[in-house]
């Protein structure tokens, strides 16, 4: 062991090479799986390779013995419900794997109630178990702004926030923190709270989606679970898409997601009922019009 | 003089960057992972007080190395642990086990010899430090 750590000390590094690091880390994987398994989100995309590039360009700077302070990785993904934050964040707990940031690379996903205790004395043990567990890879913390609530001044969020504060700056090379939720309210919440403002160092922002940008994820979600639309469903689809989005409660992909898992049921109950004798794979994979069609949304009610 | 108990003992002591390479071969091995402490380094005093529980589902060391600093903050002055637990034969039972902290100044031990029947002799040690009450052993 000793040995080790003196033959690295004796080589010394004097060059690196950017594209043989990008290849050989697997980041370039990742990028690309990004832009393939995820529609629209351009601008995230967009943030999320300049991120990629300084980070690998940070480590090859480490290196050459450049840098040698680790740089603050922790970052909020501000948008609204169903924007993909935390489709992002898994990915993103990936890519800081592969750049050499975490050491394991997993996802621990939780809101308040999973940091802020019932009673005195139950907050920081529960955020420290929370934080243990995220070490060596993410912690995301949805909905974060509910950690903090001036009107009660003995709310417990206090302690887990003091707690957070701490480690995020103390144990940066143990783990990184993702604060997500919307973004006004995450905006307010950093005004508050400078402690969070100052130590984080990347903000995303992740857009609504467009009609378009809808239809194609329902399209990929339903090619993903090996069903497909044909020309009708894909336009009742549209359309569904066009009345839902005005409703309330309408929460971009996810409410598309939900639709489809609705859509499904339907489609199995027809099969179901229309079925006499043996039938295909194309059968039960196809989606009908009438299948989405059916859906309250288009007699004036509401889907959730 | 340096007690020395379990695995590694004839080593000079660990680094943090070390204990955390060690622990994480531990939990790569799905062991379970305990810190214990005490001011009484009798040999034969097995029972170490427990740093909060084992712990489980941690998948990196740091977890470990982060808790033994908290308990550092408190036990600074006292003998801290770490043991490894493997269940797999079906009981917990211990894989390994060091010493990551100890009393800056260590007074040793006191070896008593007691004549017995027939010009016999019975050795027993004491450790100085334990005079003092528990609690009141190290500085
Ligand atoms: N751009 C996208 N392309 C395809 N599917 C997406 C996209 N964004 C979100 N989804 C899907 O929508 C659902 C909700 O996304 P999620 O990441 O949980 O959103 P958020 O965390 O912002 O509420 C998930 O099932 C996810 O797979
Ligand atoms: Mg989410």
């Amino acid at each position: 062991m000793e040995n080790e750590g003196q033959e690295k000390d004796s080589e010394i590094v004097t060059e690196v090479n950017l594209k043989e690091d990008f290849q050989a880390s697997g980041v370039a994987d990742i990028l690309s799986e990004l832009d393939n398994s995820l529609i629209g989100l351009t601008p995230v995309k967009t943030r999320i390779k300049e991120t990629a590039s300084l980070l690998l360009v940070d480590k090859a700077r480490e290196k050459l013995g450049l840098v040698n302070e680790s740089p603050t990785l922790h970052m909020s993904f501000s948008g609204n419900p169903g924007t993909g934050k935390t489709t992002v964040a898994l990915k993103m707990a990936n890519l800081l794997f592969r750049l050499g940031y975490v050491r394991k690379g997993h996802l621990v996903t939780v809101t308040r109630d999973d940091l802020v205790g019932q009673y005195i004395g139950h907050t920081a043990p529960k955020t420290k178990e929370v934080l243990k567990k995220a070490m060596g890879g993410v912690l995301f913390i949805d909905e974060a702004y509910y950690l903090y609530r001036p009107e009660n001044e003995r709310d417990y969020g206090q302690e887990a926030i003091e707690i957070l504060l701490q480690v995020m700056e103390n144990n940066r090379d143990d783990l990184v923190v993702i604060l997500a939720g919307y973004k006004d309210k995450m905006d307010k919440f950093f005004e508050s709270n400078p402690g969070f403002r100052s130590r984080i160092a990347h903000h995303i922002d992740f857009p609504d989606y467009s009609n378009n940008e809808l239809l194609e994820i329902a399209e990929v979600m339903v090619a993903s679970m090996n069903y497909q639309f044909n020309e009708e469903s894909k336009k009742a689809m549209a359309e569904y898409i066009k009345i839902r989005k005005k409703q309330p409660h309408f929460a971009n992909a996810r409410s598309i997601r939900n639709a489809i898992d609705r859509a499904r049921l339907r489609q199995a109950n027809r099969v179901f009922n229309n079925s006499k004798g043996p039938i295909g794979a194309s059968f039960l994979s196809q989606i009908e019009d009438i299948d989405i069609r059916q859906s309250r949304v288009f007699s004036g009610g509401i889907d959730k | 003089m340096r007690v020395t108990q379990g695995t590694f003992s004839f080593l000079p002591d660990f680094t943090d960057q070390q204990i955390h390479e060690q622990v994480q071969y531990c939990i790569d091995n799905g062991w379970a992972v305990s810190i214990e402490y005490t001011d009484d380094p009798h040999p034969r005093n097995t029972y170490w007080e427990m740093w909060g529980h084992p712990m489980f589902d941690n998948p990196d060391a740091a977890a470990v190395v982060y808790e033994l600093n908290e308990c550092r903050k408190i036990y600074g002055s006292y003998y801290i642990r770490i043991i490894a637990f493997d269940s797999s034969p079906g009981w917990e039972s211990i894989r390994l086990s060091f010493i990551v902290n100890r009393p800056s100044e260590e007074p040793g031990f006191k070896l008593s010899r007691t004549e017995v029947k027939g010009r016999n002799i019975q050795y027993s040690i004491t450790p100085y430090s334990s005079d003092n009450p528990q609690g009141s052993r190290y500085k």
